[in-house]
């Protein structure tokens, strides 16, 4: 029998071999819940560039057992075609320099920002909360 | 709490050559931008770049520091 730890491991690495690109992040992409996930998902959105989702956060196993795998600290994760490509201070450079859109395989689409979209400042509380008090 | 001078002079430390520039965005002294120039980055990627300096903290990352941007480089 497996420990639960090693059946989490295994789990992490067959995502990152069953998909392209792969994100590993704090929340969801329409829920991102730390401002780096979501400044990460957003310069994948401009891109157009469809990608798979994980979210960390339900059990903390799942950090640990996926930055043992990367030997990265930190989170967000973007592996493309199994390979770790960054957390959000290198994806951000990589949109800003065109390099992203290489490694993805796609065309930067016109409307597409220079810099990279900032989508919620670090430390943000969740984007999932609706201002109630507009009426 | 590390302070951007303590994590400057650590980085420092264990870089040998290592030039580091540590700001405290969030004010509240758990959410740091560092700027590291150090020879020995020189043919690495950035990858190994950034694992280097966040080797300097180990576990503390993500933990006591609780968020560390990078911005690593080989120098001139």
């Amino acid at each position: 029998m497996s420990t639960p730890e090693q059946q989490i491991s295994t789990a992490i690495k067959e995502a990152i071999a069953e998909n392209d690109v792969l994100l590993f992040m704090k929340g969801t992409p329409d829920a991102p819940r730390c401002g780096f996930s979501a400044r990460t998902v957003a310069a994948l959105e401009a891109l157009g560039k469809p990608f798979a989702a994980v979210d960390i956060l339900p059990d903390p196993r799942i950090r640990q057992e996926l930055s043992a795998i990367s030997n990265w600290p930190t989170i967000p994760q973007l592996f493309v075609r199994g390979e770790l490509i960054g957390g959000c201070d290198i994806v951000t450079e990589m949109y800003e320099n065109g390099e992203l859109a290489e490694v993805l395989g796609v065309e930067r689409p016109a409307e597409a920002p220079e810099q990279a979209p900032v989508a919620a400042e670090p430390g943000a509380p969740p984007l999932t909360i609706e201002n109630n008090l507009r009426r | 709490m590390p302070t951007t001078d303590e994590l400057k002079q650590r980085i420092e430390a264990s870089i040998p050559g290592a030039s580091a520039e540590v700001i405290d965005l969030s004010g509240g002294g758990d959410h740091f931008r560092a700027t590291v120039v150090a020879p020995e980055f020189a043919g690495l990627s950035r990858i190994e770049q950034h694992r280097r300096v966040y080797a300097v903290f180990g576990a503390e990352i993500g933990g006591p520091i609780h968020a560390l941007s990078l911005v690593t480089r080989a120098g001139e």
